[in-house]
Protein backbone atom coordinates (compact mmCIF):
# COMPACT_ATOMS: atom_id res chain seq x y z
CA UNK A 1 0.00 0.00 0.00
CA UNK A 2 1.39 3.47 -0.72
CA UNK A 3 2.53 6.38 2.12
CA UNK A 4 2.52 4.69 5.26
CA UNK A 5 1.75 8.20 7.43
CA UNK A 6 -1.46 10.09 6.52
CA UNK A 7 0.65 13.37 6.98
CA UNK A 8 -1.02 15.16 4.45
CA UNK A 9 -4.16 14.73 4.88
CA UNK A 10 -5.48 18.47 6.47
CA UNK A 11 -8.11 16.51 8.74
CA UNK A 12 -4.24 15.26 10.46
CA UNK A 13 -3.55 19.02 12.04
CA UNK A 14 -6.82 19.23 14.57
CA UNK A 15 -7.00 15.63 15.32
CA UNK A 16 -3.28 15.69 16.11
CA UNK A 17 -3.88 18.70 18.61
CA UNK A 18 -6.87 17.01 19.99
CA UNK A 19 -4.72 14.51 21.75
CA UNK A 20 -3.82 15.36 25.34
CA UNK A 21 -0.07 14.58 26.81
CA UNK A 22 0.17 13.81 30.30
CA UNK A 23 3.57 13.68 31.87
CA UNK A 24 4.24 11.42 34.36
CA UNK A 25 2.41 9.07 33.91
CA UNK A 26 1.78 6.12 34.74
CA UNK A 27 5.25 6.54 35.50
CA UNK A 28 7.58 9.21 36.03
CA UNK A 29 9.42 9.98 33.12
CA UNK A 30 6.73 8.74 30.69
CA UNK A 31 5.04 11.24 28.19
CA UNK A 32 1.39 10.04 28.24
CA UNK A 33 -0.24 10.23 24.71
CA UNK A 34 -3.93 10.86 26.14
CA UNK A 35 -6.76 10.23 22.84
CA UNK A 36 -9.85 10.53 25.39
CA UNK A 37 -9.49 14.35 24.89
CA UNK A 38 -9.67 13.26 20.99
CA UNK A 39 -12.94 11.36 21.50
CA UNK A 40 -14.42 14.33 23.04
CA UNK A 41 -14.11 16.49 20.11
CA UNK A 42 -16.93 14.64 17.97
CA UNK A 43 -15.21 15.79 14.40
CA UNK A 44 -11.85 14.80 15.46
CA UNK A 45 -13.50 11.05 16.40
CA UNK A 46 -15.20 10.96 12.95
CA UNK A 47 -12.55 12.45 10.90
CA UNK A 48 -10.13 9.75 12.82
CA UNK A 49 -12.49 7.01 11.62
CA UNK A 50 -12.60 8.06 8.65
CA UNK A 51 -9.30 8.38 7.41
CA UNK A 52 -9.32 4.51 8.36
CA UNK A 53 -12.19 3.35 6.46
CA UNK A 54 -11.30 6.02 3.49
CA UNK A 55 -8.20 3.17 3.48
CA UNK A 56 -9.42 -0.11 4.44
CA UNK A 57 -12.99 -0.19 2.93
CA UNK A 58 -11.83 -1.70 -0.43
CA UNK A 59 -9.48 -4.10 0.64
CA UNK A 60 -11.66 -7.09 1.47
CA UNK A 61 -10.77 -7.00 4.68
CA UNK A 62 -13.01 -9.44 7.07
CA UNK A 63 -11.67 -8.73 10.26
CA UNK A 64 -11.23 -5.89 12.56
CA UNK A 65 -8.99 -7.16 15.49
CA UNK A 66 -8.72 -4.56 18.38
CA UNK A 67 -6.51 -4.63 21.67
CA UNK A 68 -8.25 -4.44 24.99
CA UNK A 69 -9.17 -1.75 25.90
CA UNK A 70 -8.50 1.59 23.66
CA UNK A 71 -8.58 -0.51 20.75
CA UNK A 72 -12.30 -1.10 21.34
CA UNK A 73 -13.07 2.02 20.72
CA UNK A 74 -11.82 2.30 17.26
CA UNK A 75 -11.59 -1.15 16.01
CA UNK A 76 -15.64 -1.36 15.84
CA UNK A 77 -16.82 1.85 14.25
CA UNK A 78 -14.29 1.27 11.38
CA UNK A 79 -15.38 -2.41 11.30
CA UNK A 80 -19.05 -1.43 10.84
CA UNK A 81 -17.71 0.96 8.33
CA UNK A 82 -16.12 -1.82 5.83
CA UNK A 83 -18.64 -5.10 6.65
CA UNK A 84 -15.46 -6.74 9.05
CA UNK A 85 -16.41 -8.85 12.00
CA UNK A 86 -15.14 -6.88 15.53
CA UNK A 87 -12.44 -9.57 16.89
CA UNK A 88 -11.71 -8.34 20.47
CA UNK A 89 -8.04 -9.07 21.70
CA UNK A 90 -8.32 -9.32 25.76
CA UNK A 91 -5.82 -9.52 28.96
CA UNK A 92 -6.17 -12.91 30.18
CA UNK A 93 -9.64 -14.58 31.87
CA UNK A 94 -11.99 -12.05 30.49
CA UNK A 95 -13.09 -13.80 27.08
CA UNK A 96 -15.33 -17.07 28.45
CA UNK A 97 -15.34 -20.03 26.56
CA UNK A 98 -12.33 -21.50 24.43
CA UNK A 99 -9.49 -19.00 23.57
CA UNK A 100 -5.71 -19.27 22.51
CA UNK A 101 -3.10 -17.22 23.74
CA UNK A 102 0.26 -15.52 22.55
CA UNK A 103 2.99 -14.79 25.43
CA UNK A 104 4.70 -11.56 25.16
CA UNK A 105 7.70 -10.01 26.78
CA UNK A 106 7.61 -6.62 28.94
CA UNK A 107 10.54 -5.00 30.23
CA UNK A 108 10.43 -6.82 33.45
CA UNK A 109 8.11 -10.06 32.75
CA UNK A 110 5.74 -11.21 30.41
CA UNK A 111 1.94 -10.50 29.73
CA UNK A 112 -0.79 -13.00 27.44
CA UNK A 113 -3.10 -11.57 24.71
CA UNK A 114 -5.73 -13.68 24.50
CA UNK A 115 -8.48 -14.29 21.08
CA UNK A 116 -11.67 -16.69 21.09
CA UNK A 117 -10.97 -19.76 18.80
CA UNK A 118 -13.34 -19.99 16.24
CA UNK A 119 -13.68 -15.84 15.82
CA UNK A 120 -11.20 -16.24 12.35
CA UNK A 121 -11.18 -18.67 9.96
CA UNK A 122 -8.26 -19.51 7.95
CA UNK A 123 -7.52 -17.43 4.93
CA UNK A 124 -9.61 -14.24 6.10
CA UNK A 125 -7.85 -10.75 5.91
CA UNK A 126 -7.17 -9.04 9.03
CA UNK A 127 -6.29 -5.53 10.32
CA UNK A 128 -5.17 -5.19 13.67
CA UNK A 129 -5.83 -1.82 15.67
CA UNK A 130 -4.91 -0.21 18.97
CA UNK A 131 -4.76 3.38 19.76
CA UNK A 132 -0.92 3.92 19.93
CA UNK A 133 1.85 1.83 18.95
CA UNK A 134 5.27 2.00 21.71
CA UNK A 135 7.28 -1.04 21.65
CA UNK A 136 5.45 -3.06 19.37
CA UNK A 137 5.35 -5.78 21.90
CA UNK A 138 1.55 -6.28 22.21
CA UNK A 139 1.02 -5.60 18.27
CA UNK A 140 3.64 -8.32 17.69
CA UNK A 141 1.53 -11.03 19.79
CA UNK A 142 -1.44 -10.09 18.47
CA UNK A 143 0.01 -10.76 14.73
CA UNK A 144 1.20 -13.97 15.96
CA UNK A 145 -2.14 -14.84 17.22
CA UNK A 146 -3.39 -14.64 14.08
CA UNK A 147 -1.58 -16.14 12.09
CA UNK A 148 -1.13 -18.88 14.09
CA UNK A 149 -5.02 -19.70 12.58
CA UNK A 150 -3.81 -18.53 9.36
CA UNK A 151 -5.21 -15.33 8.87
CA UNK A 152 -3.04 -12.69 6.28
CA UNK A 153 -2.54 -9.97 8.80
CA UNK A 154 -2.62 -7.18 5.78
CA UNK A 155 -1.77 -4.12 8.09
CA UNK A 156 -1.67 -2.58 11.85
CA UNK A 157 -3.84 0.92 11.77
CA UNK A 158 -2.88 2.95 14.94
CA UNK A 159 -3.85 6.80 15.94
CA UNK A 160 -0.47 7.70 17.17
CA UNK A 161 3.29 6.40 16.96
CA UNK A 162 5.54 6.66 19.16
CA UNK A 163 8.54 6.41 17.05
CA UNK A 164 11.60 6.57 19.14
CA UNK A 165 10.68 3.59 20.47
CA UNK A 166 10.71 1.72 16.59
CA UNK A 167 7.60 -0.06 17.60
CA UNK A 168 7.83 -0.65 13.46
CA UNK A 169 11.07 -2.21 13.29
CA UNK A 170 9.48 -5.30 15.66
CA UNK A 171 7.06 -5.39 13.12
CA UNK A 172 9.31 -5.99 11.01
CA UNK A 173 7.47 -7.24 7.56
CA UNK A 174 3.73 -6.31 8.84
CA UNK A 175 2.50 -2.43 6.86
CA UNK A 176 1.67 -0.22 9.72
CA UNK A 177 -0.38 2.95 8.89
CA UNK A 178 -0.50 5.81 11.19
CA UNK A 179 -1.81 9.48 11.77
CA UNK A 180 0.14 10.69 14.17
CA UNK A 181 3.96 10.27 14.93
CA UNK A 182 5.12 11.34 18.01
CA UNK A 183 8.47 12.05 18.81
CA UNK B 1 -38.61 -0.60 27.75
CA UNK B 2 -37.00 -2.67 25.50
CA UNK B 3 -37.70 -3.04 21.61
CA UNK B 4 -39.02 -6.72 21.89
CA UNK B 5 -41.09 -6.03 18.61
CA UNK B 6 -38.64 -5.23 15.77
CA UNK B 7 -37.96 -7.59 13.34
CA UNK B 8 -33.74 -7.05 13.59
CA UNK B 9 -34.04 -8.37 17.36
CA UNK B 10 -34.40 -12.14 16.97
CA UNK B 11 -30.77 -12.72 15.26
CA UNK B 12 -29.24 -10.64 17.24
CA UNK B 13 -30.31 -12.38 19.75
CA UNK B 14 -29.70 -15.64 18.24
CA UNK B 15 -26.28 -14.55 17.88
CA UNK B 16 -25.26 -14.16 21.69
CA UNK B 17 -23.52 -16.68 23.07
CA UNK B 18 -24.57 -18.32 26.60
CA UNK B 19 -21.25 -19.59 28.26
CA UNK B 20 -21.96 -21.77 31.42
CA UNK B 21 -19.70 -21.11 34.32
CA UNK B 22 -18.29 -18.38 33.44
CA UNK B 23 -16.79 -16.43 35.61
CA UNK B 24 -17.23 -18.99 38.00
CA UNK B 25 -19.59 -21.99 38.49
CA UNK B 26 -23.41 -21.25 38.55
CA UNK B 27 -23.21 -17.79 36.34
CA UNK B 28 -24.62 -18.52 32.61
CA UNK B 29 -22.38 -15.71 31.10
CA UNK B 30 -24.38 -13.61 28.25
CA UNK B 31 -21.56 -13.63 25.57
CA UNK B 32 -21.56 -10.42 22.85
CA UNK B 33 -18.34 -11.34 21.02
CA UNK B 34 -20.14 -14.01 18.99
CA UNK B 35 -22.69 -10.78 18.22
CA UNK B 36 -19.64 -8.69 16.75
CA UNK B 37 -18.81 -11.68 14.64
CA UNK B 38 -21.79 -11.10 12.39
CA UNK B 39 -21.47 -7.73 10.96
CA UNK B 40 -25.24 -7.25 9.52
CA UNK B 41 -26.49 -8.47 13.93
CA UNK B 42 -23.42 -5.81 15.19
CA UNK B 43 -24.52 -3.29 12.59
CA UNK B 44 -28.31 -3.77 13.36
CA UNK B 45 -27.71 -3.42 17.12
CA UNK B 46 -26.07 0.00 16.64
CA UNK B 47 -28.64 1.23 14.41
CA UNK B 48 -31.58 -0.02 17.06
CA UNK B 49 -29.59 2.51 19.27
CA UNK B 50 -28.99 5.11 16.77
CA UNK B 51 -32.60 5.51 15.60
CA UNK B 52 -33.65 5.81 19.31
CA UNK B 53 -31.17 8.68 20.19
CA UNK B 54 -30.76 10.55 16.97
CA UNK B 55 -32.14 14.03 17.01
CA UNK B 56 -32.62 14.08 20.96
CA UNK B 57 -29.94 16.48 21.85
CA UNK B 58 -27.49 13.63 23.61
CA UNK B 59 -24.38 15.84 23.88
CA UNK B 60 -22.33 12.97 25.58
CA UNK B 61 -22.13 8.83 25.13
CA UNK B 62 -20.11 7.48 28.13
CA UNK B 63 -19.41 4.12 27.76
CA UNK B 64 -18.36 1.26 30.77
CA UNK B 65 -14.80 -0.18 30.64
CA UNK B 66 -14.57 -2.43 28.62
CA UNK B 67 -17.74 -3.96 26.61
CA UNK B 68 -19.60 -0.55 27.24
CA UNK B 69 -16.38 0.43 24.88
CA UNK B 70 -17.43 -1.52 21.89
CA UNK B 71 -20.93 -0.10 21.71
CA UNK B 72 -20.47 3.28 22.39
CA UNK B 73 -18.20 5.02 20.45
CA UNK B 74 -20.39 3.79 17.12
CA UNK B 75 -23.49 5.33 18.84
CA UNK B 76 -21.90 8.95 19.42
CA UNK B 77 -19.99 8.92 16.26
CA UNK B 78 -23.70 8.46 14.78
CA UNK B 79 -25.22 11.00 16.99
CA UNK B 80 -22.40 13.62 16.64
CA UNK B 81 -22.22 13.16 20.48
CA UNK B 82 -18.50 13.36 22.36
CA UNK B 83 -17.90 9.52 23.62
CA UNK B 84 -16.48 9.61 27.51
CA UNK B 85 -14.85 6.24 28.81
CA UNK B 86 -15.21 5.42 32.48
CA UNK B 87 -12.82 3.13 33.65
CA UNK B 88 -11.64 0.84 36.38
CA UNK B 89 -8.89 2.76 38.62
CA UNK B 90 -5.35 3.68 37.40
CA UNK B 91 -6.33 3.83 33.66
CA UNK B 92 -7.23 7.14 33.38
CA UNK B 93 -4.24 9.87 33.18
CA UNK B 94 -4.66 12.92 34.71
CA UNK B 95 -7.41 14.32 36.74
CA UNK B 96 -10.04 12.16 37.71
CA UNK B 97 -13.20 11.84 39.98
CA UNK B 98 -13.83 8.61 41.59
CA UNK B 99 -17.30 6.33 42.45
CA UNK B 100 -17.14 3.44 44.37
CA UNK B 101 -20.07 0.83 44.33
CA UNK B 102 -20.91 -2.32 46.08
CA UNK B 103 -20.21 -5.81 44.51
CA UNK B 104 -21.94 -9.32 46.04
CA UNK B 105 -18.14 -9.11 48.26
CA UNK B 106 -16.51 -6.34 48.67
CA UNK B 107 -16.40 -3.13 46.41
CA UNK B 108 -14.99 -1.34 43.54
CA UNK B 109 -14.40 1.85 41.70
CA UNK B 110 -15.09 3.42 38.41
CA UNK B 111 -12.83 7.10 37.05
CA UNK B 112 -14.35 9.63 35.03
CA UNK B 113 -12.01 12.53 33.70
CA UNK B 114 -12.96 15.69 35.08
CA UNK B 115 -13.99 18.09 32.53
CA UNK B 116 -15.11 15.26 30.20
CA UNK B 117 -18.21 15.91 30.79
CA UNK B 118 -19.92 19.34 31.45
CA UNK B 119 -23.13 20.60 33.35
CA UNK B 120 -26.31 20.82 31.43
CA UNK B 121 -25.17 18.02 29.05
CA UNK B 122 -27.60 15.31 27.72
CA UNK B 123 -25.90 12.14 28.50
CA UNK B 124 -26.21 8.43 27.86
CA UNK B 125 -24.67 5.31 29.87
CA UNK B 126 -23.83 2.24 27.50
CA UNK B 127 -22.94 -1.36 28.89
CA UNK B 128 -23.41 -4.52 26.95
CA UNK B 129 -25.40 -5.88 29.74
CA UNK B 130 -27.24 -5.22 33.41
CA UNK B 131 -27.01 -7.15 35.64
CA UNK B 132 -27.63 -6.04 39.36
CA UNK B 133 -27.39 -2.29 38.10
CA UNK B 134 -24.10 -1.42 40.62
CA UNK B 135 -22.12 -0.03 37.83
CA UNK B 136 -24.39 1.69 35.89
CA UNK B 137 -25.54 3.53 38.85
CA UNK B 138 -22.07 4.40 39.90
CA UNK B 139 -21.60 5.69 36.34
CA UNK B 140 -24.83 7.87 36.48
CA UNK B 141 -23.42 9.19 39.93
CA UNK B 142 -20.16 10.23 37.87
CA UNK B 143 -22.41 11.93 34.97
CA UNK B 144 -24.67 13.97 37.57
CA UNK B 145 -21.61 14.91 40.14
CA UNK B 146 -20.35 16.77 36.82
CA UNK B 147 -23.45 18.17 36.99
CA UNK B 148 -24.44 16.56 33.41
CA UNK B 149 -28.45 14.42 33.12
CA UNK B 150 -28.55 11.03 32.22
CA UNK B 151 -31.19 10.89 29.94
CA UNK B 152 -31.19 7.33 29.50
CA UNK B 153 -29.31 4.05 30.55
CA UNK B 154 -28.49 1.67 26.87
CA UNK B 155 -27.41 -1.48 27.01
CA UNK B 156 -27.73 -5.04 25.06
CA UNK B 157 -28.93 -7.50 27.51
CA UNK B 158 -31.09 -7.09 30.58
CA UNK B 159 -30.87 -9.53 33.73
CA UNK B 160 -34.56 -9.06 34.62
CA UNK B 161 -34.13 -10.89 37.67
CA UNK B 162 -31.73 -9.58 38.93
CA UNK B 163 -33.67 -6.17 39.54
CA UNK B 164 -30.74 -3.68 38.25
CA UNK B 165 -33.54 -1.55 36.89
CA UNK B 166 -34.80 -0.49 40.19
CA UNK B 167 -31.25 -0.03 41.32
CA UNK B 168 -31.38 3.33 38.68
CA UNK B 169 -33.00 6.49 40.94
CA UNK B 170 -35.69 6.35 38.78
CA UNK B 171 -33.76 6.62 35.69
CA UNK B 172 -34.99 4.86 32.17
CA UNK B 173 -33.17 2.06 31.19
CA UNK B 174 -33.31 0.91 27.27
CA UNK B 175 -32.66 -2.61 26.28
CA UNK B 176 -33.14 -4.80 23.11
CA UNK B 177 -33.65 -8.27 24.65
CA UNK B 178 -33.75 -9.60 28.29
CA UNK B 179 -31.96 -13.04 29.34
CA UNK B 180 -33.13 -15.25 32.02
Amino acid sequence: MEESKGKEDPRIARISSSIRIIPDFPKPGIMFQDITTLLLDPKAFKDTIDLFVERYKDKKISVVAGIEARGFIFGPPIALAIGAKFVPMRKPRKLPGKVISEEYSLEYGTDKIEMHVGAVQEGERALVVDDLIATGGTLCAAIRLLERVGVTVVECACVIELEELKGREKLSDKPLFVLVSST
Amino acid sequence: MSSASDPRIPAIQSRIRVVPDFPKPGIMFQDITTLLLDPKAFKDTIDLFIERYQGKNISVVAGIEARGFVFGPPIALAIGAKFVPLRKPGKLPGEIISEDYTLEYGKDCLQMHVGAVKPMERALVVDDLIATGGTLCAAMNLIERAGAEVVECVCVIELPDLKGRERLKGKPLFVLLEAH
